[in-house]
């Protein structure tokens, strides 16, 4: 680990400030990742600002819908009642992730920043594109297990970790950042990004801009009653989703009256399924419905050497998420 | 008064130390003026070091030395002609790089975090060669080890299974499995003068240690102290002294001030062993009515192309099951990785899978019940070595394990059984492990107030051995057993082997017994009484009387010649209740039930302990476990503990351990016959066979995580 500065704001301005000054600078909010890819190289920042100070613990309802501060911890998330009434995919998203001890410390914005768990990223003695850019991609000819089906580039076939963010990319929540600009809004969707010839990007947020918190809209609670989050991993906990699959459905009797999906562990970013909610919109449920819909999930899905068994296993895990949350 | 006796579940003397923190652990020794190491690892995979820049780290802060191979302190044992020459990786001694995170600069600071980041500024430079670490690619590579046991084995006629009325012949994959013991590997060592050491290291065997590093370092063994109290897991990967261990202690003498080395997590994935790769043939051949015609086992194994590591994984074959013909053969295939190491039932478990795998495909060929087919192939003498059996009661295994799982209710048709969505089967899986006796001293210490302390070189990686000592002291003496204090885990003590091969109960066991019964000859003598006198012994009061400020004594134990005479094993039975899901292949284990013929269980709550370890070993083994190599750059992919999947505690299920619990007549007066490997061996065969009875798919390359049961 190299040596560096460790600074705590108290104040949102001046935590953007520390990040314009200094163009080195990492938040630090849980640390469950930051701290581990800098033990490992991965990451060598020269300062260290701590926001754990800043005014964003706070789970509140808005008119809009339920405002979730950057720095309420998973497990608080997970567990808040209103979370729990209004967005139950959400809890179940996040509670499928890591581990307790991890999700105690682990907050939301630190969620939506993690890096991938690539291997080759992870270990600096191999060549990644997202490491150290125009090194090359050693998945992609190597151990590619973990990888993507959906969106990879020839430089970058990582996926994006987080449980927790694809319920919150089902769910159409809203991104609140703030920079030295003043704030503004992504829509969660448009926060992570995919690698193409830069994948040492993760995401759009702006060096200098911080997250704030999201929002859930409030017409999302009206998918409360129908969800499920499935994920298929190596073992029980604490190992990252092989593939997961986030579904929420308003129903009308048998009816689906809308539907939101979205799958983790296959992409560089959560996968929303737009056209699949499309699909599902005004049908009656059905194993024959979801099977149509699983096969159109996988339309443009690529697999690699070790990966190919996610061909099969998305579909499935489609089919049994929507079977059970109409069960 | 009360008494303790043998087979009464006792807790751990130790237990509270250990939960309230109070249990010191090798790296956790507070010594005045301590340094820190921190190892730089190689990141080419084969060739030579042409140079390695080491400014920029000495002129980092608090840094007091970066031993390299351009500078490296001569180390006696590494030296040709050496009286008692090192093995293996003779650390610094070359320029040569063998695997890749190998050793190649040792940073030594005043702080941790300061050699650490030393250690980030050194600079190497290389001249890189083509290397080999795919196994697959280098198959045919494979060389018969010259050692006796490893050497081919025929009975009969070689291949006989062919000519079978029912055949089975099939190749079984067992990928690398790491230890990965909780605690990391850590040595401590300072020196006194030119010619004294002192070591705190994590060490399966102090005395083994002590000899390791004196004959190192040319010193008396008397001037070489080692202490390893409490170790937190080891499965095998501290049986050896490691070149790390003796570059602490060059390092120590450089800089003239106590060391202290601990390896990374990443580190102990390439320095200190792992279960090798094994690909393996077995051929089964039987007659309809289930006889066995012949027994073929092929394994092939990797090993490093700088020192060969054997073990027994095709020796299973040639005893469990009877047959009139049985050949085995076993080769290693040397490549540039770090050397594998024993891991807990060393290649047993591995010969195991396979045999217990190939036995359950048999199974279902002849359309006979796989246990139905183990007793008509029971072996009641060792066809091996053609001798009787000290003890043997697999049969009972066999029984209460079914009875235990309820396996009346095993479909005979596999994919047959549901509960729900999920498919539901069982499964069995064997095992044997040879029960050793090794030569131990103890030493019994009385005092006048009644305490008795005893004191041998042994080692408790988790079992609980000086609970178990104690217990075997307290049933010996008659005396209750908070009179009695047990210690280990220091050199200075009398000779006790390595904890290692499941011996420690018997050997250690044998010379508590025997050292108790010596002290009792000599107070009944001393009280005037017939020396074998069964009378109650006051023991206490006759030092007081006599005026005895302590009575001790050290004794000496060991096997006579019952291992010329008999074959002696431990066995066990496993049985596994598995649920697989269709839709996902995930196979979740719903219950386990081991059952041990280990001889006299001794204490059965920390018996029952070490069989549910061994069995969580074994579901680690077959579900989730394989260290990923990228044979294009020669370093694994998943070498942390995120990566590579131990099972958590959520994978573990309701394990039953049944103790069959009769004293083997012959292999020592405890009559203990062994636990530590029996617990692990076979479960990884019960779990494969019941994933096959629950879906019809038999996976043959472990692990089985979910991709392979969809793909099957």
């Amino acid at each position: 680990m190299n040596p560096f500065q460790y600074t705590r704001s108290s104040a949102t301005g001046a935590a953007i400030q520390s990040l314009v000054k200094d163009p080195q600078a990492y938040l630090l909010a849980g640390g469950t990742n930051l701290i581990d890819l800098m033990k490992m190289g991965v990451v060598k920042p020269e300062r260290l600002v701590d926001i754990n100070q800043l005014p964003m613990k706070v789970v509140e309802k808005t008119v809009r819908g339920l405002r979730i501060g950057a720095l309420v911890t998973n497990s608080e998330l997970a567990d808040h009642p209103l979370v729990l009434q209004d967005y139950p995919l959400l809890s179940l998203a996040i509670n499928a992730g890591a581990s307790p001890q991890l999700r105690n410390m682990a907050t939301v914005g630190g969620n939506m920043m993690q890096r991938t768990r690539c291997g080759y990223f992870v270990d600096t003695a191999m060549p990644c594109n997202k490491r150290e850019p125009g090194s090359g991609c050693g998945a992609l000819g190597g151990y590619n297990r973990m990888h993507a089906l959906f969106g990879a580039s020839e430089h970058c076939i990582a996926v994006n970790p987080s449980d927790m963010c694809v319920a919150m990319v089902a769910l159409d929540a809203v991104v609140h950042v703030k920079g030295p600009k003043g704030e503004r809004v992504i829509p969660f969707g448009g926060f992570h990004r995919l690698p193409g010839d830069h994948a040492e990007k993760d995401n759009t947020l702006e060096r200098t801009e911080l997250i704030t918190g999201v929002e859930l809209p409030a017409a999302a609670a009206a998918f409360k009653g129908h969800v499920h989050y499935l994920k298929v991993r190596d073992r029980s906990s604490y190992a990252f989703a092989l593939v997961s699959v986030a579904v929420a459905l308003e129903m009308d009797g048998t009816m689906i009256k809308a539907a939101r999906l979205a799958m983790g562990g296959v992409a560089h970013k959560p996968w929303r399924l737009h056209t699949v909610e499309e699909f599902l919109k005004g049908k009656t449920a059905s194993d024959e419905v979801f099977a149509q819909a699983a096969k159109l999930a996988m339309q443009g899905a690529k697999a690699y050497q070790y990966n190919k068994f996610k061909l099969t296993l998305a579909p499935n895990a489609i089919l049994l998420a929507l079977q059970t949350a109409t069960a | 008064m009360k008494k303790d006796t043998i087979g009464d579940p006792m807790n751990r003397v130790d237990g509270r130390l250990k939960v309230t923190g109070g249990a010191t652990y090798s790296g956790e020794y507070k010594i005045t003026g301590l340094t820190y190491g921190v190892l730089v690892s190689a990141t080419i995979t084969s060739g030579t070091v042409l140079s390695v820049d080491t400014k920029a780290a000495e002129r980092a802060l608090g840094v007091l030395a970066v031993i390299t191979p351009f500078n490296a302190p001569k180390v006696p044992g590494f030296q040709p002609g050496a009286a008692k020459p090192v093995r293996g990786l003779k650390l610094f001694n070359d320029d040569q790089v063998h695997f890749n995170g190998q050793p190649i600069a040792l940073v030594v600071a005043e702080t941790f975090e300061r050699a650490t980041y030393a250690a980030g500024l050194v600079k190497a430079t290389y001249k890189a060669v083509p290397f080999e670490t795919d196994f697959r690619k280098n198959f045919d590579k494979g060389v018969v080890p010259n050692e006796g046991r490893y050497k081919d084995y025929v009975r009969g006629q070689a291949d006989a299974y062919r000519n079978a009325a029912v055949v089975v012949e099939e190749d079984y994959m067992l990928p690398s499995e790491m230890h990965n013991p909780m605690e990391l590997h850590v040595t401590t060592a300072f020196w006194d003068g030119d010619d004294k050491v002192t070591l705190y290291t994590k060490s399966q065997g102090v005395i083994g240690s002590q000899r390791a590093i004196a004959g190192a370092f040319g010193l008396n063994l008397a001037n070489v102290q080692i202490n390893s109290r409490f170790v937190g897991g080891a499965f095998g990967s501290s049986l050896r002294t490691w070149p790390h261990e003796i570059a602490a202690v060059q390092a120590a003498k450089l800089v003239k001030r106590p060391v202290k080395l601990t390896l990374t997590r990443e580190q102990m994935f390439t320095l200190v062993g792992y279960r090798p790769l094994t690909i393996q043939k077995i051929g089964l051949g039987a007659a309809a009515d289930g006889k066995l015609v012949g027994i073929t086992h092929e394994s092939h194994s990797q090993t490093a192309v700088y020192e060969e590591f054997t073990e027994n994984a095709v020796n299973v074959s040639r005893f469990l099951y009877a047959s009139p013909n049985a050949n085995t053969r076993y080769k290693v295939v040397p490549l540039n990785v770090g050397v594998p190491a024993p891991m807990r039932g060393p290649g047993e478990a591995t010969g195991s899978f396979a045999l217990e795998s190939a036995l359950d495909e048999l199974s279902y060929k002849l359309k006979l019940d796989p246990i139905e087919l183990r007793l008509r192939n029971y072996t009641y003498r060792d066809p091996e070595r053609d001798l009787p059996w000290s003890s043997k009661f697999l049969k009972e295994c066999y029984e209460q394990g079914a009875q235990r799982i309820g396996w009346d209710k095993r479909p005979a048709a596999p994919g047959t059984l549901r509960d729900g969505e999920w498919l539901v089967g069982y499964g069995i899986g064997c095992g044997a492990f040879g029960a050793y006796r090794s030569k131990t001293s103890a030493k019994i210490k009385l005092l006048p107030d009644g305490t008795v302390n005893i004191q041998s070189a042994t080692s408790d990686i988790g079992p609980g051995t000086a609970t178990a000592m104690t217990l075997i002291a307290a049933d010996t003496l008659g005396m209750p057993s908070e009179k009695i204090t047990f210690e280990l885990g220091n050199s200075s003590f009398p000779v006790a082997p390595t904890q290692g091969g499941s011996q420690t109960c018997s050997s250690v066991g044998s010379a508590v017994h025997d050292a108790c019964l010596a002290l009792m000859q000599k107070l009944n003598t001393l009280a005037g009484l017939a020396a074998d006198s069964t009378a109650p012994i006051d023991y206490g009061g006759i030092l007081q009387k006599l005026g005895l400020p302590v009575l001790e004594l050290t004794h000496d134990s060991q096997a006579g010649d019952e291992a010329k005479n008999y074959s002696m094993y431990s066995f066990s039975a496993h049985f596994a209740q598995v649920y697989v899901h269709p839709l996902t292949g995930v196979v979740k284990v719903k219950r386990l039930v081991a059952v041990v013929d280990g001889g006299k269980i001794v204490n059965h709550k920390t018996a029952g302990s070490q069989m549910i370890g061994g069995a969580v070993g074994g579901l680690g083994m077959v579900l989730t476990e394989e260290a990923v190599f990228d044979d294009r750059y020669g370093r694994y992919v998943n070498g942390n503990l995120a990566d590579y999947h131990v099972p958590v505690n959520a994978d573990v299920p309701d394990i039953e351990a049944i103790f069959i619990d009769k004293p083997d007549p012959i292999i020592n007066p405890v009559g203990s016959k062994g636990l530590g490997e029996i617990s692990l061996i076979g479960v990884a065969a019960a779990v494969a066979n019941a994933v096959y009875n629950a879906t019809g798919k038999r996976i043959r390359e472990l692990p089985i995580t979910p991709d392979k049961v969809l793909l099957a």
